[in-house]
């Protein structure tokens, strides 16, 4: 569904800030190639189809990866060294080998000559078993949606639960489904960005989230298939691709069938001080696994709105859409599948607040016709005041269905109050449907003049974001991180989280994923 | 003068209250009636129920007005006032800036083999916690978060090295009193290692300690469960800057 153009944006001057987001990325996307990570190489391990957690809760794929990249290094990818150990002891799967391994009982080395070629096409058969379960679950979820049929509307209605408890979080998730909600997002509990292994099982407790695992996307999926079946539409899932985990978590998302996950290309870093290259290398990796997996990948822009002034900082989000959609492109994803971010922060005391909304909204809309943009409710801004939070809200859906964005996520008038109760969710539900019913239509007769302020103040937040890339592109875009350009926080290259996690590949590196994936049209 | 007050509808003394719940129940007449009965519990007088809609087929929503029948004296509210104010991040900023004259540098960490950094991380990191920005987002403060699993020997060094003006440590793991020992580990080593007026301010933050063991455990101050980053950056304020300033 291509959005029609209501802005008159310069056409030199968006193809402009394209081809500066492209050379801003480039040596990045240079750096993703040439490096490898522990998680990359774990999400290899659970892709060739190894689950499961020692006593102490420490998943295998972890345990396995450690002894290796003990031994022998991570520089040359594990799957080799791994599958020769297979090919050469007596261990029926990965599973016995990872318990040898723990015992000490086993000794990696880096295969030569023929004993390479057999490991190395050993492994390639097991991931391939991997992607053919990903294969299926991307084929079972569009003869979902050719059985079921999609939200007849648009915006999608996006949701949030967040008990802690898995168990919990099912009932809540059905009854939001047959209230109304399209999308359902798993709220990750606090801290597991920063766990460097995906936590195993069902879970039953969480910090003011859910651990997002194999086995909670399994039973979320499966009970939202249920009531998809029940209520005539198919009901999507989102979780958290990000953090230190954001390979593995993509692959387990793949191979469960979420629909949608939360994948920024610097929100780990500016956020959560995750190591700059630890992240554009997880995340290339992890947005090839969405691109075959089908997967709708949601960007962080909003974060930035939360931290900066949402008027001053507004050409920071261009700027960051811009260098996602690279990202995305570069790995595979394309337009459909990508679920660029930005929101309604703009305190709503500044004078003509609500039509520098609509100006940046719109400004989105043109810049990604084809992108499902999804746009997020206020947060900053909202008080305790329940009552002007609920009028706010209303504004905020008004603003996204007169720009026509594609998902909306429901403000709560008791954010930063309370997680939102039952009633909360249905006044806000409520609030969503009266401005859909009243003004769905609206995006055919909204014309902004082309010499009115909201042309204006589009036209300057591009000139702004334009200008930004230009210095981002003559300073590096690893060192405009590092200055403190996005999201105020300044973090270096050689700092952060998860760096003794990374290598450079070497000439003999080899992994089967990234083979595969390599294979399958990706453009690199 | 009467001290005494009841709520303003639009009349004085009126006592109107406008109250809104959910009651798991399917609505019927039933509901309606058990939505009325709750309210004349809570003390509302000739209580309207003005709304009620279900909301899937288990639960209703109400909204019922009525007069409180309850009476407040004025003269007899106590309140127990934080022996600091809360500030917010400009406010704090600006008295580190006057105050301090150049960054307040805090050194957190989760100590002993505590791998929840969940706490710290709530307090520190700039995503925060409870719509509120973490110690990263203020600009006047330096932070240094040194993550799970730290040793407190290295602690110490890296806050003599950093010249720390206060240390921050959680602690969620209690398990056999690890919490209990690892502060009073970690507490004893700063002693050990600094002597009195050079030592960094000692915060300790878990979901388990009583507020009141500081003394014991060897640290200026317990958090517990609901702190968010306000309450320590405007203690780490109040301590370091304006108690200071008042000395």
């Amino acid at each position: 569904m291509t959005a029609k153009p209501l802005l008159p944006l310069d056409p030199d001057l968006v193809m402009r800030a394209r081809g500066l987001a492209g050379r801003a990325g480039r040596p990045v996307v240079d750096l993703a190639r040439s490096h490898t990570t522990v998680s990359v190489e774990r999400a290899t391990l659970r892709l060739a189809g190894l689950t499961g957690a020692d006593p102490e809760g420490i998943p295998w794929v972890n345990r396995l990866a450690d002894a290796v990249a003990e031994q022998v290094g991570i520089e040359s990818g594990i799957a080799a060294s791994i599958f020769h150990a297979l090919n050469q002891g007596d261990y029926p799967d990965l599973t016995r080998l990872a318990h040898a391994s723990a015992a000490g009982a086993v000794t990696f080395e880096a295969p030569q000559g023929k004993a390479r070629d057999a490991a190395r096409e050993r492994s390639l058969a097991a991931v391939q078993a991997g992607f053919d379960r990903i294969d299926a679950q991307r084929g079972h979820r569009s003869q979902m949606v050719r059985d079921i049929g999609d939200p007849p509307q648009r915006p999608w209605i996006y949701l949030i639960v967040a008990t802690g408890d898995i168990y919990e979080d099912i009932p809540q998730a059905q009854s939001a489904a047959k209230a109304g909600a399209d999308i359902i997002a798993v709220i990750r509990s606090t801290g597991q960005s920063l766990l460097d292994y995906v936590p195993e099982g069902a879970t039953r407790e969480g910090f003011a989230g859910t651990y997002a695992t194999g086995e909670n996307f399994r039973l979320m999926r499966a009970a939202l298939d249920e009531t998809s079946a029940e209520i005539g539409r198919y009901v999507r899932l989102c979780n958290y691709a990000s953090g230190l985990c954001m390979p593995e978590i993509a692959a387990l998302a793949g191979m469960n069938r979420l629909d949608m996950m939360l994948n920024d290309c610097m929100y780990g870093i500016l956020f959560r001080d995750i190591n700059p290259i630890r992240t554009f290398v997880d995340q290339r990796f992890s947005r090839q696994i969405h691109a075959r997996a089908g997967i709708i990948i949601n960007t962080g822009e909003d974060n930035y709105l939360t931290t900066a002034d949402a008027v001053e900082a507004a050409h920071t989000v261009t700027v960051s859409q811009l260098l996602n959609e690279y990202f995305a492109h570069e790995a595979g994803l394309p337009d459909e599948l990508l679920g660029l971010g930005h929101a309604f922060e703009i305190n709503p005391e500044v004078p003509e607040s609500f039509r520098m909304e609509l100006a940046h909204a719109l400004l989105a809309r043109q810049l990604f016709p084809d992108a499902p943009l999804k746009w997020m409710p206020p947060t900053k801004h909202m008080t305790g005041d329940v009552f002007r939070g609920n009028l706010l809200d209303g504004f905020f859906n008004l603003a996204g269905v007169m720009t026509g964005q594609s998902i909306l996520l429901v403000g709560m008038m008791t954010e930063a109050v309370v997680t939102p109760w039952l009633s909360d969710r249905d006044i806000a539900l409520q609030n969503v449907r009266y401005v859909l019913s009243a003004a769905g239509g609206l995006t055919e007769d909204f014309r902004p003049p082309p010499d009115g302020f909201i042309a204006n103040r589009a036209n300057q937040v591009l000139g702004e974001a334009v200008d930004l890339l230009e210095r981002i592109e003559a300073d590096g875009l690893l060192n405009a991180i590092a200055d403190g350009t996005f999201g105020i926080m300044k973090r270096p290259a050689d700092g952060g989280r998860g760096l003794e996690g990374v290598a450079k590949r070497a000439a003999d590196y080899y992994n089967p994923a990234v083979e595969l994936l390599n294979g399958e049209g990706t453009r690199s | 003068m009467s001290q005494i007050v009841r709520p303003y509808g639009d009349t004085t003394g009126d006592g109107m209250v406008q109250l809104s719940f959910t009651l798991p129940v399917a609505h019927d007449k039933r509901a309606e009636g058990a939505a009325l009965q709750l309210a004349s519990k809570m003390g509302l007088d000739g209580a309207m129920l003005v709304h009620a809609k279900p909301i899937g087929t288990g639960h209703t929503f109400f909204v019922v007005y009525g007069a409180a029948t309850h009476l407040v004296n004025l003269d007899e509210v106590k309140v127990v006032e934080r022996d600091y104010p809360i500030l917010g991040p400009k406010e704090v900023n600006e008295a580190i800036k006057a105050g301090l004259g150049r960054k307040l540098c805090v050194v957190g960490a989760c100590i002993g083999t505590d791998a929840h950094t969940v706490g710290i991380d709530a307090i520190l990191n700039i995503k925060g916690v409870a719509g509120e920005k973490g110690l990263e987002y203020y600009r006047e403060l330096r932070v240094v978060n040194l993550g799970a699993q730290v040793a407190v020997p290295d602690l110490v060094n890296r806050a003599v090295d950093e010249g720390a003006d206060a240390v921050l440590v959680s602690q969620v793991v209690t398990q056999k009193d690890a919490h209990l020992h690892n502060t009073r580990e970690m507490s004893a080593a700063f002693r050990e290692a600094l002597p009195p007026g050079k030592r960094p301010l000692l915060v300790i933050g878990g979901p388990r300690f009583d507020e009141h063991a500081a003394d014991e455990l060897g640290v200026d101050r317990i958090f517990t469960r609901g702190t968010t980053p306000s309450d320590v950056a405007s203690y780490l304020v109040h301590r370091l800057v304006t108690s200071k300033e008042a000395a």
